[in-house]
């Protein structure tokens, strides 16, 4: 079985560095074709892997090497394949395996088509390093692996230029690429000194010694490591107030956004919860902290996804959202149900966001939905594939989101927090009405696109038949609950509801359907019959106040970014130029005067050099004589 | 009491021989001074019992180097007195000054380290050159080859550079004038 | 008694001489000289301490200068024959080529 280990870890580092060996010639389809195999066999392995596991009902622990050794810190280069970390490897590579045959149409015509692969190749190394590890360092370093990844992708278009923010939001892929990694480097901070008190108190970073150790050490320490942990987290998944750089990492391509800020990296946050899971479970407090924060920026990222005109912010929120839901599930202590949810989301989210590539393809990389109208005609299939994936998202029965996300809201119920419960069932109508808002602006309606002499046209068939799985997967995962909740739970605590709420379950099911259809109907009778734009309703305070997300990122950029240029600005010029620079260029100077003033010795005449010599053997004898009387 | 009158004899007349050779203006004068400084210490040698070492002494430096200076005295038409620029005496006495009063210093001091062993003790029995040739010829072979090799170098090397013409030299010639010398023959 | 002292104060004796030879003459010729002088007050050191601590090894160094020494005088020679044809003279003063 090691040798799947291997294999599924080592295939997409393999294609990475097959295609980084093209990176900077033409377009070569074959480089594709071996990145998209390679990830299929990565993919093959992770599932032969899962059958293992789930026959043999333990993990598969494999030390590569040991990795770091300095003194009592000792971090072997392990890997861990139990429930938890293979449910992840089969999404993780599943959804990468479809991108990757997606990206082969989508980057059809990008001049760095190899480059592409090899980073987006990278990324699932990296990710399943993270996924993979048996210790926190390891998924520190996938951590950040997938942080440069990210980086990198986001700001794959790197030579477009920058544009003020009131045309473009996010202002430039490389602007948008530099505020995802910085604000990630803040979170990372947190991360790392939550990986440092755990070292500090415990000794070790292998999962198992310290989830061992966990109960022997003080409460202070335990919150104190949760709470940076989860600031860590808080960081890779965008959650409030770290969130801006989500929306803003749609300026990377599309696939990048299905696979990356939808399908796998942005779940980290939520991984590292469910992996870090006794560490939770010990502090309650934290632990109601997450479920309130998740609760919260559900709702949050919902409200602002209601008025949002970009197809992908749209969709970006939306992940936004369905991330506070995972974390509230994981805070109120039903960990399956998060990793649950995680897989569904992974399935129908790559699904929507692979949908709008194909939409962006077809209107030539326009975005916005006021522009965009009856496509059904000319993208069957693709109304077809998003249709299903907003049904999922929206919860509808029996698709996959319905048991994902109602087993969330059911659980909200069951833990008597009734006021994050009402929160997550209107959450729930909210994410029903702007995703079909969305469908029906791009799909249904009157045809807006005629007027800008957009001819659109339907994705290559290849991709559309790569989006299959995807698409099967979002109708049908819900039905695998069952199945799904006996197997992880072999390693996490399983959590079940009580007989109360398991009496009322239909009654909470319908009311969340209620909400979910109603939202369906109002985006229907809003937009199902084509746009209506109300003056009134857009220049009214609410609107305003939603589509300037909060006036979070003015907020941003003036309390925060511009004091700190200016303290950088003060910093530069009082203490970098009269203080450091200073300081090395008089080295220099004294070297430099020094010499200057020596070169005289160098006449070119041989007797001079020679006296020169002399002296210096007469300085080498007295020091000699000297040194045995000073002992 | 005999060695202590050689040493004192010796070592007076070496000094002043080589003060000579290094203080004369007159190149024939300081030629043959180190010559006789030179036979004078291969008597210190033999007062030394290193019997072998006294003769390679007298043979190489007294035989053979000196017979390579006076023949290179006599190309460089030296044999008149020599106008030379000497540099500044008070700084060279001073160094030289310093340099010996350091060293006498140094070592009139009592020597420490009176228990050192002797890695390669002469045999028993055996005369001095005897001696130093099963040292020679056993542990110090390889450092000896390459002496070997590296005086083969240096007698190369003596001849290419001064050559058989004595009046034209391949190395002070340019690459043409070179090519030239070889359409000649 | 004559003791290894003696023998090293008269070692360093010469090279001092050597010493002041080097630095004072210009001729190149008489540089040689100078150089040998201080050679054989190194040899006279090794031979000395060799006699003392009942070891060969100084001998052997000994006879490893004197090899050295053979190469030099063959090697130095040459180069001043070739120097001499080019520049007329042995002057050192007149070499100062090296001037930067």
């Amino acid at each position: 079985m090691e040798k799947f280990v291997y294999i599924a870890l080592f295939a997409p580092l393999v294609s990475s560095l097959f295609a980084g060996l093209f990176g900077m010639t033409p377009k070569k389809m074959f480089v594709g074709v071996i990145a998209s195999l390679l990830l299929a066999s990565s993919f093959v392995a992770s599932a032969i892997l899962a059958y293992h596991v789930n026959l043999t009902g333990s993990g598969i622990h494999v030390t590569l090497m040991d990795w770091i050794g300095a003194g009592d810190l000792k971090i072997p280069f392990g890997f861990i394949v139990d429930q938890v970390s293979v449910s992840m490897m089969v999404v993780v590579t599943l959804v990468s395996t479809v991108v990757h045959i997606y990206s082969i149409g989508y980057m059809d015509h990008d001049k760095s088509f190899n480059r592409f692969f090899s980073y987006l190749s990278a990324f699932v190394f990296s990710m399943l390093v993270l996924v993979m590890s048996d210790n926190f360092a390891g998924l520190f370093i996938g951590w950040e692996g997938v942080g440069v990844c990210s980086w990198l992708l986001i700001g794959f278009w790197y030579h477009k230029p920058d544009v003020s923010p009131e045309i473009n939001p996010s202002i430039s892929p490389s602007w948008a690429a530099n505020e995802a990694f910085i604000v990630n480097r803040i979170a990372d901070l947190g991360m790392l000194i939550g990986i440092f008190i755990l070292y500090w108190n415990v000794g070790s970073l292998q999962y198992d010694v310290v989830f061992a150790e966990l109960p022997n050490l003080a409460n202070g320490v335990l919150v104190a490591a949760a709470i940076a942990l989860f600031i860590g987290a808080m960081g890779k998944s965008a959650q409030f107030p770290l969130h801006t750089w989500l929306t803003d990492a749609m300026e990377g391509p599309t696939p990048v956004s299905a696979l990356i800020h939808a399908a796998t990296m942005v779940t980290a946050g939520v991984f590292l919860v469910i992996r870090a899971h006794p560490l939770f479970m010990m502090t309650p407090e934290v632990s109601y902290f997450i479920a309130s924060l998740g609760t919260f920026v559900a709702i949050f990222a919902a409200s602002m996804a209601l008025v949002n005109r970009d197809l992908k912010r749209i969709i970006a929120y939306s992940t936004l959202s369905q991330l506070g839901y995972m974390f509230a599930a994981a805070g109120l202590g039903a960990y399956w149900i998060a990793l649950f949810h995680l897989a569904a989301h992974a399935f129908f989210k790559a699904l929507l966001f692979l949908g709008a590539g194909n939409v962006m393809h077809a209107m030539h990389d326009e975005l916005d939905i006021f522009k965009m109208g009856g496509l059904k005609k000319a993208m069957r299939w693709t109304y077809i594939y998003m249709g299903v994936a907003s049904l999922a998202l929206a919860g509808i029965p029996p698709l996959a989101g319905f048991f994902s996300k109602d087993a969330i809201i059911e659980t909200a119920f069951n833990e008597g927090t009734f006021i994050l419960w009402a929160i997550l069932v209107v959450t729930a109508g909210m994410t029903a009405f702007y995703s079909f808002r969305q469908v029906f602006l791009t799909f249904e309606g009157d045809e807006r696109y005629k007027e800008f002499g957009i001819h659109p046209h339907e994705m290559y068939k290849f991709v559309l038949i790569a989006l299959a799985p995807l698409g099967i997967l979002a109708v049908i995962a819900g039905f695998f609950q069952k199945t799904f909740q006996g197997f992880v739970t072999d390693l996490l605590p399983n959590y079940e509801m009580s007989e109360h709420t398991h009496h009322l379950a239909m009654i909470l099911g319908a009311v969340v359907l209620v909400f979910a259809v109603g939202g369906i109907a109002l985006a229907w009778i809003k937009y199902g019959k084509g746009l209506k734009r109300n003056e009134k309703v857009e220049n009214g305070f609410f609107y305003k106040l939603l589509k300037n997300q909060y006036y979070i990122p003015q907020f941003y950029a003036e309390f925060i970014s511009k004091p700190y240029a200016m303290i950088s600005e003060i910093f530069w010029k009082s203490v970098d130029m009269k203080i450091v620079d200073a300081t090395v260029d008089a080295i220099a100077k004294t070297i430099h005067t020094t010499g200057d003033s020596t070169r005289k010795m160098q006449t070119g005449n041989l007797s001079n050099y020679l006296n020169w010599m002399g002296v210096g053997v007469v300085i080498l004898l007295i020091a000699a004589a000297i040194t045995p009387m000073l002992g | 009491m005999y060695e202590q009158i050689a040493f004192y004899l010796f070592s007076v007349l070496t000094v002043g021989l080589f003060l000579v050779t290094v203080l004369s203006s007159n190149i024939l004068y300081a030629m043959t001074s180190l010559a006789a400084g030179m036979v004078l210490i291969s008597g210190l040698f033999f007062l030394l019992g290193a019997d072998f070492l006294g003769v390679v002494q007298l043979i190489v430096y007294v035989g053979a180097v000196m017979a390579l200076y006076a023949f290179a005295m006599m190309f460089f038409d030296a044999s008149k007195e020599i106008k030379e620029k000497n540099t500044s005496s008070s700084l060279v006495f001073l160094l030289g000054g310093l340099m010996a009063v350091l060293l006498v210093l140094m070592f009139a001091a009592p020597i420490l380290g009176e228990n050192i062993q002797a890695s390669y003790p002469p045999e028993v029995g055996a005369t001095n050159p005897q001696a130093v040739g099963l040292v020679l010829f056993t542990k110090y072979l390889i450092p000896f080859e390459v002496a070997a090799v590296m005086l083969l170098v240096a007698m190369i090397a003596g001849i290419v550079l001064a050559g058989k013409k004595m009046d034209e030299s391949l190395t002070t010639m340019d690459d043409e004038e070179v090519t030239l010398q070889k359409d000649k023959k | 008694m004559i003791g290894l002292n003696h023998y090293l104060i008269l070692s360093g004796l010469l090279f001092s001489i050597g010493l002041v030879g080097v630095l004072r003459r210009k001729n190149l010729l008489m540089l040689f000289f100078a150089t040998e002088v201080m050679l054989n007050a190194a040899n006279i050191a090794f031979a000395a301490a060799s006699h003392f601590y009942g070891d060969l090894t100084g001998q052997m160094f000994a006879f490893f200068i004197v090899a050295v020494a053979a190469s030099e005088v063959a090697v130095g020679l040459g180069l001043l024959i070739v120097l001499y044809k080019k520049q007329g003279t042995l002057d050192l003063d007149d070499l100062a080529t090296m001037k930067g």
